[in-house]
């Protein structure tokens, strides 16, 4: 067992990658499923030993295949993305304990193997986006994630789902060549894709066009991946058409993976201070989020699918987590951590609960769940779990984000934010009450009078995850701690 | 200015199919087109790639006395791994194009967003 520690980095990415193919050979869903959650259960509790391990001891660096970086490949892990492995395989994990009953009704007879291939394929490829210190291989790593999304997305029940799809395959595309040609640019200028390497080299050259046209790319096409406003049009078809399970995993883990990267190019490689000293990354972020706040808020308070109503949502949120990342301080990127981890929780409990109730009827409009509050009261607890935490209602993990995000805004003397901010929540206040409304107060629809609540496989890592918003609502230590402490390694944008 | 143009043309044909593959994905309503579009635009970056690691009289990096001014071969190995994401990406597109034209009966956007009651 000692001798398997040092390849841990290593073990994050192979264990997952491998376990594709066996998902795809094994042929039965049954079988695919146990290798699937075989393989993100181990890749969650490689993640747990990398966080600890980083916690404590500080950063580990793998060099692929012994080749010595800036040469090789490195695979790099310090708290702040052993905090974002941590909630992906997390998640993963959860949302598959969650998934077989949604995949027997949602995904066609025989096709339930090549699902969770694709599943696993795109956790490898957020796992390994995340943990690489190698400029291109996050390319590599995003695409692998890219592609098998798409095809996850397109496995959805409705014909819809393929234009969605599609939608997503041109926006993902253009976004991740932007980032090829940013990091083509950036090669071009210093010789070199090794992140700690390129921090060196770009401070004597950080005004030449071609650095500067890098700096550009690169932050537009992670933009495009993260659906920050306007850029965000992708995403509320493909959440709401994709399987419920992969709603579920993409709204909880695929834009806060590109969020990061985001941090890590902009602290890390470029650094703070050239990011928004030199350059006016602060109104560059700003305005498209506070505008994403608003606008994803509006839009969906006038959903009539509440699937689509989470993925606006979504919009509005990465509106939040991308205000704190602008405001350049350590305590807006500690704010912006602890709401990427957050959010992911809300997200996760809220799309499976919706996935519970399709399971039940089929529909996930607004006006086919009126009343479904009696006959489904476990999964009622969940949305409302997630609908409060989503607010920011205090002893909800949300609550914890929007102190941190508002202390940060004031710190930073924009107290003006901390009204938009209050305002914004207030719409999703009118969302979310919408729905609870519609659960609780209207009349039961008499097509739904046979509905029971939804199977216990589904129903348990649902009620975990909501448990959890609560549970990190209170007990706050652990994600505040590792997101501290991230925050304070980028912002020194410490050479790993 | 003529020079400039001149002395980087491999630059300048590399943005302009890029901004040729970016205008055919916007402007074209037909899905085939809109990923020949996202093609080309591929391409461009292949080739921004493949002109940046080229040394002017340099040969392959072949280790020989005869031969001292050498390619930089990591953009064409790098670029190499972007083509088959290109392929893939391509693939996964014709076949989504496919099943679209299965369920819906045509690859036109308006259309489809007829169709799908959308704007």
């Amino acid at each position: 067992m000692s001798n398997l520690i040092p390849h841990l980095p290593a073990l994050q990415v192979v264990i997952p990658l491998f376990a594709a193919p066996l998902c795809l050979l094994a042929g039965r869903t049954g079988l695919a499923w146990i290798i699937a959650l075989a393989a993100s259960s181990a890749a969650t509790a490689t993640a747990m030993a990398l966080a600890y391990l980083t916690y404590h001891n500080g950063v580990i660096s793998y060099q692929m295949g012994g080749w010595a970086p800036p040469w090789g490949i490195e695979y790099v892990v310090d708290t702040a993305n052993a905090f974002i492995l941590l909630l992906v395989s997390s998640i993963a994990t959860m949302v598959l304990i969650y998934s077989p009953a949604s995949v027997a009704k949602e995904i066609r007879p025989g096709r339930g193997h090549l699902y969770y291939c694709m599943y696993i394929l795109c956790l490898t490829g957020l796992l390994g986006i995340a943990i690489t210190g190698d400029a291109f291989n996050v390319f590599v790593f995003l695409e692998i994630s890219s592609l098998s999304s798409y095809a996850l997305i397109a496995m959805g029940g409705q014909r819809k789902a393929l234009t969605a799809a599609f939608q997503y395959l041109v926006m993902g595309t253009i976004g991740a060549t932007f980032f090829l040609i940013g990091v083509g640019l950036l090669y071009m200028m210093t010789g070199t894709l090794n992140m700690a390497d390129l921090q060196t080299r770009i401070p004597g050259i950080q005004d030449s066009r071609p650095v500067l046209a890098a700096f550009a790319f690169i932050t537009v096409g992670l933009a495009l991946k993260a659906a920050l406003f306007p850029m965000h049009l992708w995403l509320p078809n493909a959440y709401a058409y994709a399987p419920s399970g992969v709603s579920a995993f993409m709204a909880a883990t695929a834009t806060k993976v590109s969020l990061y990267v985001l941090l890590r190019f902009t602290f890390t490689i470029f650094g703070a201070k050239y990011a928004f000293g030199n350059l006016p990354l602060h109104w560059v972020l700003l305005v498209p989020a506070v505008l994403a706040m608003f606008a994803g808020s509006f839009s969906a308070i006038f959903q009539r699918d509440i699937k689509r109503m989470l993925a606006y949502s979504s919009v509005a949120q990465i509106g939040y987590i991308t205000l704190a990342i602008s405001l350049a301080s350590s305590a807006g990127v500690t704010a912006a951590l602890i709401h990427i981890f957050n959010h992911g929780l809300m997200k996760a409990a809220l799309f499976c609960a919706m996935g519970c109730i399709f399971y039940r009827i089929s529909s996930t409009r607004i006006d086919a769940m009126a009343g479904l509050g009696r006959q489904m009261p476990w999964t009622m607890t969940a949305i409302v779990a997630g609908g409060l935490s989503l607010l920011g209602v205090p002893l909800t993990a949300g609550f914890i984000s929007k102190w941190y995000l508002v202390q940060a805004a004031l710190q930073s003397n924009l107290w003006w934010l901390v009204i938009l901010i209050a305002l914004s929540s207030m719409l999703a206040l009118v969302y979310v009450w919408r729905l609870v409304e519609a659960l609780y107060f209207k009349e039961p629809s008499p097509n739904n009078a046979a509905v029971t609540e939804a199977p216990l496989s589904m129903l348990l890592p649902t009620l975990l995850l909501a448990g959890a918003n609560i549970y990190f609502g209170i007990d706050t230590r652990v994600p505040v701690a590792m997101a501290e402490h991230a925050a304070e390694l980028l912002m020194r944008g410490q050479i790993w | 200015m003529l020079q400039v143009i001149l002395d980087h043309y491999n630059y300048w044909i590399a943005i302009l199919l890029m901004m040729i593959g970016l205008y055919t994905v916007v402007a074209r309503g037909n899905l085939v087109k809109k990923l020949v579009g996202l093609n080309i635009f591929q391409t461009s970056v292949f080739l921004l790639y493949i002109t940046m690691g080229k040394v002017a009289g340099g040969t392959a990096p072949i280790l020989d006395d005869r031969f001292t001014v050498y390619s930089n071969p990591i953009p064409h190995v790098l670029i190499l791994t972007a083509i088959v994401v290109g392929v893939a990406t391509t693939a996964l597109g014709l076949a989504l194009v496919v099943r679209i034209k299965e369920s819906y009966g045509t690859i036109e956007e308006d259309e489809l967003n007829l169709l799908d009651g959308e704007m």
